[in-house]
């Protein structure tokens, strides 16, 4: 597979894009096991269809949404972004979805909404993985509403020109190339809008290590290794990881005035 | 003794009868070389292969210098003389994987002293595994029968009881190195426990009666 026959947009990195074999064999995703072979191995017993998302929370119009439907809201787009795992590996996607902020204004925020919860399918059936008690499940992730509300934020439906595949987070899945991978929560079925910070499962897992902000950030090492180098699926050396992946240009002013040592 | 008389070695035995015993588990242990060898030209490790190369090579550090250290508590149990005939080789081996390891994070670091160097006085789950590491050296080192003689019994025994502490860090450093499920280290960590404990329960009677007639005697 190429990229996309198509020029190359204002968010997209022309650097060389994973191949869709190592892009969907190689996959961190609890709900299947804590092997990186599992996902690929047992996504056939997610069911992506038919499946709805329940919007509520601060949000004038709270509503359960087929996932066609919602996906027939907004055209289509192609992102190819950089992913960057807190594990110190990288890959380079091309997405395909929508903006996370067009849904966030379809769905017209109360004066209240502060941030955005994401919760992931909660199935032991569809998600063996989940029988094991490894983090608390349902997965939930989170953003500020500032965040959400950027143009980098993505929801992402596709990958390589097809259907998201069950082991990459079928049928809809965030996709936030500033922060560490595992902020980009799979297979969601629920959005609220809220007025506090969500309790998200990595940072409740191990709040020492994981936090709610999870900003690439080589300048500060995970406790148990550093966070300057990552290895690019696909190459032997490791290569320098930058700064918001590589994003600061665009989201750095998120932040600032902000610790990001505190808040990592 | 506190154990049953154990039953006597059939005297027909003698000790070439299980000659092939060392040259076999020698060669069983560098077999996973060879796979590893063949997956990595064959595009066999995956997505991340020298991740995976890492992990393997550790996981088989840990199998290793647990079997060689269960060997003991083995002969102990059982009564079986052919575990102390391949601890030496299940501890080399232990060793030469340990070294591999190190070997293949050196090359994820592009041999980058400083960045190692970092990593073991910042990192405690790095500096477990290079504890452990060295450790082994002097181990590895003092495997001959040579230096049993020159180090005289008493002394290369203790010394050579530093292969738990070794060990311990390994699984430490395994456990330290997963970023959730601690289940498979947990469970090195049980046998390790166990494997020790045996030792001890079953040390202990023997050495306090060999003090005993030593008091006797005098």
């Amino acid at each position: 597979f190429s990229r996309p026959d198509r020029p190359l947009g204002p968010y997209d990195t022309d650097e060389k894009v994973t191949s869709y074999q190592q892009a969907t064999t190689y996959n961190n995703f609890y709900e299947f096991g804590t092997d990186k072979s599992d996902p690929a191995r047992l996504a056939r017993s997610l069911k992506p269809r038919p499946w709805t998302v329940r919007i509520d929370g601060e949000v004038r119009k709270p509503q359960t949404v087929d996932i066609d439907t919602l996906q027939s809201w907004f055209p289509l787009e192609d992102r190819i972004y950089r992913m960057r795992c807190v594990e110190g590996w990288s890959m380079v996607m091309p997405w395909l979805g929508f903006p996370l902020a067009a849904l966030i204004r379809r769905l017209e925020p109360t004066g209240k909404a502060k941030y955005v919860q994401f919760t992931a399918l909660l199935d032991t059936k569809q998600f063996p993985g989940q029988k094991q008690q490894v983090l608390k499940w349902p997965y939930v992730e989170g953003l500020r509403l500032d965040e959400a509300l950027h143009p980098l934020s993505f929801m992402a439906v596709g990958l390589h020109g097809r259907t998201l595949p069950g082991q990459n987070g079928a049928p809809l899945r965030l996709v936030v190339p500033w922060k560490y991978g595992f902020k980009n929560i799979k297979s969601i079925v629920r959005i609220t809008l809220t007025e506090k910070q969500p309790q998200t499962t990595w940072a409740l897992a191990a709040p020492q290590e994981y936090g709610f902000y999870a900003n690439v950030n080589p300048a500060v090492p995970h406790p148990r290794w550093s966070q300057a180098t990552e290895r690019r699926i696909g190459e032997l050396g490791r290569r320098k990881t930058l700064p918001f992946n590589g994003y600061a240009d665009e989201v750095a002013g998120l932040y600032r005035g902000m610790d990001l040592r505190k808040n990592f | 003794m506190t154990r049953p008389a154990p039953t006597p070695a059939p005297a027909r035995r003698p000790p070439a009868r299980l000659g092939w015993l060392v040259p076999a588990v020698t060669v069983g242990g560098l077999l996973p070389v060879a796979v590893l060898v063949y997956d990595a030209l064959s595009g066999a490790l995956g997505a991340n292969p020298i991740q995976r190369a890492t992990l393997q090579t550790g996981l088989l550090t840990l199998v290793l210098l647990v079997l060689s250290l269960a060997c003991t508590p083995l002969r102990l149990l059982t009564g079986w003389t052919w575990p102390a005939r391949i601890r030496k080789t299940l501890g080399l081996l232990g060793f030469g994987y340990a070294a591999l390891h190190f070997l293949i994070y050196l090359f994820d670091h592009s041999f980058d002293l400083t960045l190692m160097t970092e990593d073991v006085l910042k990192r405690p789950f790095i500096t477990a595994g290079f504890t452990a590491l060295l450790l082994l050296v002097p181990l590895a080192l003092t495997s001959t029968p040579r230096a049993v003689k020159r180090l005289g019994f008493v002394r290369w025994t203790r010394l050579h009881q530093l292969a738990y502490v070794a060990v311990s860090l390994g699984a430490l450093h395994y456990y330290w190195g997963v970023k959730k499920d601690h289940t498979p280290p947990l469970i090195y960590a049980a046998v390790i426990a166990a494997l020790f404990l045996i030792r001890f329960l079953k040390r202990r009677p023997a050495r306090s009666a060999r003090a005993g007639s030593r008091a006797a005697k005098s």
